[in-house]
C-alpha cells in the first residue's frame, strides 16, 4: 500500500526528514531483539540506563514543577500534563508519570497526541496509518504541558505536535523532554529535559526499543554504512 | 491503497480495515474539540460534481474535506452548463484544468465515475453511480456495525427491501463480505437483480424468518424515483411483508441494530417508532460518514501525487 511503500523510496540523506527516527518507526511490528549483535550496531543505552536516565529526568521534572511555584510564571505538579508524542513517546510519558507519583506522591495527567496529520512531509512520503490520540478529561488548557518524544532530530516532528495542541486548547506553557538529542536540527527547537545528548552523524540512525512497544528497553546506534537495510 | 475509490471491490481487507481505523482515530482526536479542523490537505482541491441530487452525501464529502482543510468546490448539473449540453468528459476536464486533486462524482448512470477516471490525473470517489456502486455508504455502515457491535467478523446483516436499484446494497454486500460479514438479502423476488447468485450473499423472501438471527437488519429505501415499473402490488402489501415496524423489531436479539442510509420513507420501510428508537443507528450513520470519508480522503489524497 501506498504509506509504506512510500517509505523505502525516501533516501535517509534528505535534509527534511527524520530519517533516523523513521527507521525506528518503520521497525514497530517486528520484535527488535538482537539487533545490538549486529556488526556496526553500538548500545548507547542498556536497560538499566534507560531506567535510571527515566529517573532522573523524573526528578528534574518534580524540582522545576515546585522551584517554580514560588515564582509566578508555572505552576506545581498539579498543573504538570505528560503528553507523549506516538509511537514511543506515548509509554515513556507514562513512565515518566509513573515515577513522578512514585517520587512525589501527587499523579500527574498523561495522554497522546498523533501528529500524522499535522506533517510537513507527507505529500513527499506519503500517507501512514495514524495512532491514538488521548487527552486528560480535563484538558490541556492553562496546563504545563511536558511533550515527551524518544529521539529528538530534526525536530520537525515537535513543531508538528505544537501546530497539533494549539488545535487541542491553549496550555500556559509548553515543554520538551526527549530520552535522546542526536543533534541535526533543522528548526528553531531545543529540548528543556534531555535524557541523554548523542553527536551523531546523519547516516546513522538512533534507535530506541521499549519494553511497551518492543519487548525489551535499550537505546542503540548504528551505522547504515553496515548495511543494516533497517530503512527498508 | 488504489488512486481511486470507484467501488467496494477497489478495497481488500486490509486497505477496508485502514480506512475504518483512520477514521476511529480521526474521531478520537477530534472528539470534545473546540477547533474541528486539520491542516492535513491545505492547498489540495476537491471537486463535488454531483449530476443526481443529494443532501448527505454531498454535505458530507464537502464537510470531511473542508474539515481536512481542502478548498472544496461544489458543482451541480442543475444551474452549470451541462444543461446546455456539456458533456462529462467535457466538464471534468474543464474542472481539472482548473486544478482539482480528486473528483467525488455522483451521476445517475452506473459506470460513470470509472469513464471519468480515464480521463483525469486526480483520484475520483464514486459517491453514487446509478444503480452500481455507493462505496463511501459502505465504509461508513461498516464503521457504525464495528463501533456499534465491536466487530465485524461473522456479524449477520439482513440487507432488506429494494435490492435491484439500490447501489447502497451492491457496495455492501462486498465490503461486508470482505470484511468477514455474513450477509441476507431479504426483498421479493421482483426486487431482487439477475444473477443475484453469484453474489456472496444468502437470499432470502421471508424477512421474519430472518429477524431473529440477525445482528443487523439494514433496511433500503424504497426508490420512488426508479419504479417505473410495478414491481410489488401496492405501498400498503410491501409494508407489510418487507417493512419494519415495531412487531417486527421486538423479535430482534438484544444487541442488534436497525440501520437505514436515508433518506428515509417512514411508514413504508420502516416504522417513526423503529426509526426513533435507541437500537436505530440511523442519525449516527450520518455523523460516522464525515469521519469514514476524511479517512478516504486522507489516504488517497494525503501522500505524494503519483
Amino acid at each position: 500500500m501506498q504509506y509504506r511503500r512510500s517509505r523505502s523510496d525516501h533516501s535517509f540523506n534528505d535534509p527534511s526528514s527524520e530519517a533516523g527516527k523513521e527507521a525506528i518507526l518503520a521497525r514497530s511490528s517486528e520484535p527488535a531483539l538482537g539487533a545490538s549483535s549486529a556488526p556496526g550496531t553500538t548500545t548507547l543505552l542498556t536497560a538499566a540506563d534507560v531506567t535510571r536516565v527515566v529517573d532522573r529526568m523524573a526528578h528534574q521534572l518534580i524540582e522545576r514543577a515546585e522551584s517554580t511555584r514560588e515564582g509566578d510564571q508555572t505552576g506545581g505538579l498539579a498543573d504538570l500534563v505528560l503528553i507523549g508524542i506516538p509511537t514511543r513517546g506515548a509509554p515513556l510519558a507514562r513512565r515518566l508519570a509513573a515515577r513522578i507519583e512514585a517520587f512525589s506522591g501527587t499523579p500527574v495527567d498523561v495522554g497522546t497526541v498523533d501528529i500524522t496529520l499535522y506533517r510537513d512531509d507527507l505529500r513527499r512520503r506519503g500517507v501512514r496509518a495514524l495512532e491514538p490520540t488521548t487527552l486528560p478529561e480535563a484538558g490541556i488548557d492553562d496546563s504545563v504541558v511536558v511533550l515527551v518524544d524518544d529521539v529528538l532530530f530534526s525536530g520537525r516532528s515537535v513543531r508538528a505536535a505544537l501546530d497539533a495542541l494549539r488545535d487541542v486548547g491553549r496550555p500556559r506553557a509548553v515543554r520538551l523532554a526527549v530520552l535522546v538529542d542526536r543533534g541535526h536540527r533543522e528548526l528553531p527547537i531545543r529540548a528543556d529535559y534531555v535524557g541523554k545528548n548523542v553527536p551523531t552523524s546523519r547516516s546513522q540512525s538512533v534507535k530506541v526499543h521499549l519494553t511497551e512497544v518492543d519487548g525489551a528497553d535499550e537505546v542503540l546506534l548504528a551505522d547504515h554504512g553496515a548495511g543494516q537495510g533497517d530503512r527498508a | 491503497m488504489k488512486r481511486h475509490l470507484l467501488e467496494a471491490a477497489d478495497l481488500d481487507r486490509a486497505d477496508a480495515t485502514l480506512v475504518l481505523d483512520t477514521a476511529a482515530q480521526i474521531d478520537q482526536a477530534l472528539a470534545g474539540r473546540e477547533v474541528k479542523k486539520l491542516p492535513t490537505l491545505r492547498g489540495r482541491t476537491v471537486v463535488n460534481l454531483f449530476y443526481e441530487d443529494s443532501t448527505r452525501t454531498r454535505i458530507s464529502f464537502e464537510l470531511a474535506a473542508k474539515r481536512l482543510s481542502a478548498d472544496v468546490i461544489n458543482f451541480s448539473a442543475k444551474g452549470s452548463s451541462v444543461s446546455k449540453g456539456e458533456s462529462l468528459k467535457d466538464t471534468a476536464l474543464t474542472l481539472e484544468a482548473m486544478g482539482s486533486d480528486a473528483i467525488v462524482v455522483r451521476h445517475s448512470a452506473s459506470g460513470a465515475p470509472h469513464r471519468l477516471a480515464n480521463w483525469v490525473r486526480g483520484s475520483v470517489v464514486n459517491a453514487g453511480d446509478g444503480t452500481h456502486e455507493h462505496p463511501t455508504q459502505a465504509l461508513l455502515d461498516a464503521y457504525t456495525i464495528r463501533r456499534r457491535l465491536g466487530r465485524l467478523e461473522g456479524v449477520r446483516v439482513a440487507v432488506v427491501g429494494d435490492v435491484l436499484h439500490s447501489r447502497v446494497a451492491r457496495s455492501n454486500v462486498r465490503l461486508l463480505h470482505t470484511l468477514g460479514a455474513e450477509v441476507t438479502l431479504v426483498a421479493p423476488p421482483t426486487l431482487l437483480p439477475v444473477g443475484v447468485g453469484s453474489w456472496p450473499a444468502e437470499v432470502s423472501y421471508d424477512l421474519d424468518a430472518v429477524l431473529p438471527k440477525a445482528d443487523v437488519v439494514m433496511m433500503l429505501r424504497v426508490q420512488a424515483e426508479r419504479m417505473n415499473a410495478s414491481f410489488f402490488p401496492s405501498a400498503r402489501e410491501y409494508s407489510r411483508r418487507y417493512g419494519l415496524d415495531g412487531r417486527r423489531m421486538g423479535v430482534l436479539g438484544d444487541d442488534a441494530i436497525v440501520m437505514h442510509p436515508g433518506p428515509m420513507n417512514r411508514g413504508m420501510e420502516i416504522a417513526a417508532e423503529v426509526a426513533d428508537s435507541p437500537r436505530s443507528t440511523i442519525v449516527e450513520q450520518v455523523g460516522n460518514g464525515v469521519s469514514v470519508r476524511m479517512a478516504v480522503l486522507y489516504l488517497l489524497l494525503g501522500g505524494a501525487p503519483s
